[in-house]
């Protein structure tokens, strides 16, 4: 009994510690955001100076909206074609589809300095640049691998006579997809496109290595500017970002207690 | 509603023959089991009918129209699954709604012939449940209804009766039956389970390695089987074999066996004879010989089962156990041990070409 005790303890303290560990410093963060003094100093003193300066900043206002944008957008690209793709290598037998399959995860594991330097070669080669368009183009190649692992996942549960109990009942492939498959494969479409979004908005090595001065995402314009200088700015814009993208899985997990099948 | 012809009806996978020269007629409005174990091609012969897959060789036709390069959705089958199949994302009624939906027919049809159908079903009110809250004899009802409602040519069942209770089986069977006769609908019936094929279709075909070994009503298969095969598979039965002697066969051992049914086989050549369990009679010698049943074995039982109604006595007898089940009338059971004579009548005795 008594052991049981101390054990359930020690479990609580574990939690506390991990948890602390985790959002600690992000607390701290968000706490100085608010803080008058831009070196840290205590006494606390409340501020949204820092805001508001944040406003006047068009170099990392540009740079956040560049990388919602991009992560956006790879997000939809990379959903709509990992999800597709996925439904291919599942329905399928083709030439080649296992070698297929097995190169889509080497890209996961690549350090992304390799695949960033890589891509920069490349698409000076090709043409492409630096730019905007590179950069989605390397997120999109980056999101992709993440959002066929998790849909393919999801479409391991999936039942392959549902698809042929709908045929049997006269839909054709479309119809087959749209109401039977792509609902039951929803909630791994969504957490694939979160992570498509998670890839495209923390990249900052491959961003580093496609961008230009003028198409720039945020975390490359949070690296130059803590390089040229701290600013508490940095931490009201971070505590923004924090808040939202909380804001976002919290709706997600909800979304996927209800909308996932029970 | 139609009937469905096969004709010479192949199709392989690899080097594996799934179906081999398969020949079948269902007619017009009848109950067909397909039956056969597990790899027989049953269910490939369905897939086929259903048109998930297509013959290397051979026709289908269903309703006198060819259809075997037609695919499902537009084949006008319905069809239930062995596991169901519904669509765990919708209703009950969404489900059953599903086929006139996809058809794009109007909101107002759908709701009422949905709603006929529940009923036919007798599951009236519980359109608006999920799959999910359902028992298994309710999903089977829900797959059912689904599969009638958009009025198909043929209805195919795919084991659908595997997955429940013995008890909730028997009663599915009945169901079964009579949403058949009220619709009048042609239906062709997957199944390994030789009783369920017995009691419920009109015509039984029999498969077994890819081939159709025996074709006809379920008396005729079970009265005359063609292959030691078929009388094994459907029922039990005691085989014999021999060579040929004209009018039965002869054992190694000399003993001659009777037969006044099944195939001519010319005297000499290689056949054997099944008979029946329950048309064998069980004495000690001391009994009087019968006429009528004039085959005649000796031997000793070696094991009894007592199954209340019945019991099932095996005999053995030169290296054979020979298997007669005797019903309870009340007479004097035989031990375990005790030599006994077995007689049986030549109208019992099928003759089969080796």
């Amino acid at each position: 009994m008594a052991t049981t005790r101390i054990l359930e303890g020690l479990g609580r303290f574990y939690i506390v510690l991990l948890l602390g560990f985790l959002y600690l410093p992000i607390i701290i963060m968000a706490a100085m955001s608010f803080n008058a003094s831009p070196f840290y100093q205590l006494p606390f003193e409340w501020t949204t100076d820092w805001y508001q300066s944040l406003w006047q900043n068009d170099q990392l206002i540009a740079a956040t909206w560049n990388s919602i944008e991009i992560a956006v957008i790879t997000t939809l690209i990379s959903t709509v074609l990992g999800s597709m793709a996925s439904l291919a290598l599942y329905r399928y037998e083709f030439r080649g589809k296992k070698v297929l399959q097995a190169l889509l995860f080497p890209p996961i594991a690549i350090p992304w300095l390799i695949t960033g330097t890589a891509m920069l070669i490349f698409f000076f080669g090709v043409g492409i640049g630096r730019g905007f368009i590179a950069i989605l183009l390397g997120h999109v190649a980056l999101a992709l691998p993440y959002v066929i692992v998790v849909v393919s996942a999801r479409l391991q549960t999936f039942a392959p006579e549902l698809e042929e109990a709908a045929r049997s009942l006269g839909a054709n492939q479309w119809q087959v997809t749209m109401r039977v498959t792509l609902p039951w494969i929803m909630p791994g479409v969504i957490a694939g496109g979160l992570f498509a979004f998670a890839v495209s908005f923390d990249q900052f090595v491959v961003s580093y290595f496609l961008s230009t001065p003028g198409q720039t995402t945020l975390p490359v314009e949070i690296y130059a500017a803590i390089r040229k200088g701290f600013t508490p700015e940095i931490n009201a814009v971070s505590t923004i970002i924090i808040v939202v993208s909380m804001a976002l899985m919290l709706l997600t997990a909800r979304f996927f207690k209800f909308g996932g099948e029970k | 509603m139609a009937g469905v012809q096969v004709a010479n009806v192949s199709r392989s996978f690899g080097a594996h023959k799934a179906l081999d020269d398969v020949s079948i007629d269902f007619a017009d409005g009848g109950f067909y089991a397909l039956l056969g174990p597990s790899g027989s091609g049953k269910t490939t012969l369905l897939r086929q009918i259903a048109g998930f897959d297509f013959p290397d060789a051979g026709r289908i036709a269903i309703g006198g129209e060819s259809v075997e390069r037609v695919p499902v959705e537009k084949r006008r089958i319905g069809m239930v699954f062995q596991n169901y199949a519904l669509f765990p994302n919708m209703s009950v009624a969404d489900n059953i709604a599903f086929g006139l939906s996809v058809r794009g027919e109007p909101k107002a049809t759908i709701a009422k012939e949905v709603q006929r159908a529940l009923d036919l079903v007798q599951l009236g009110k519980l359109g608006g449940r999920k799959p999910h809250q359902l028992s298994g004899g309710q999903r089977q009802r829900v797959a059912l209804a689904r599969a009638i409602v958009t009025k198909p040519r043929v209805l195919l069942l795919d084991e659908p009766l595997g997955a429940l209770d013995k008890a909730l089986r028997v009663d599915m069977q009945i169901e079964l039956k009579r949403i058949q006769r009220e619709i009048g609908i042609t239906t062709i019936f997957v199944t390994h389970d030789q009783e369920e094929a017995l009691t419920m279709s009109d015509r039984i075909g029999i498969l077994r390695d890819g081939r159709m070994v025996q074709e006809g009503p379920p008396e005729e298969i079970y009265d005359r089987p063609q292959s030691e095969f078929a009388a094994t598979f459907l029922g039990d039965a005691n085989i014999f074999r021999g060579n040929a002697t004209g009018f039965g066969i002869k054992l190694p051992d000399g003993t001659t066996i009777a037969a006044s049914t099944g195939a001519s086989v010319p005297a000499g050549a290689k056949a054997s004879c099944a008979v029946r369990p329950e048309r064998i009679r069980i004495s000690t010698g001391a009994a009087k010989p019968d006429p009528a049943n004039a085959n005649t074995l000796t031997g000793r039982v070696s094991k009894r089962i007592f199954a209340g109604n019945n019991s099932t006595y095996f005999v053995d007898r030169d290296g054979q156990t020979l298997k007669v089940i005797v019903q309870n009338t009340g007479a004097e059971r035989l031990a375990e041990g005790e030599p006994v004579v077995l007689s049986w009548s030549p109208d019992s005795t099928v003759l089969i070409a080796a």
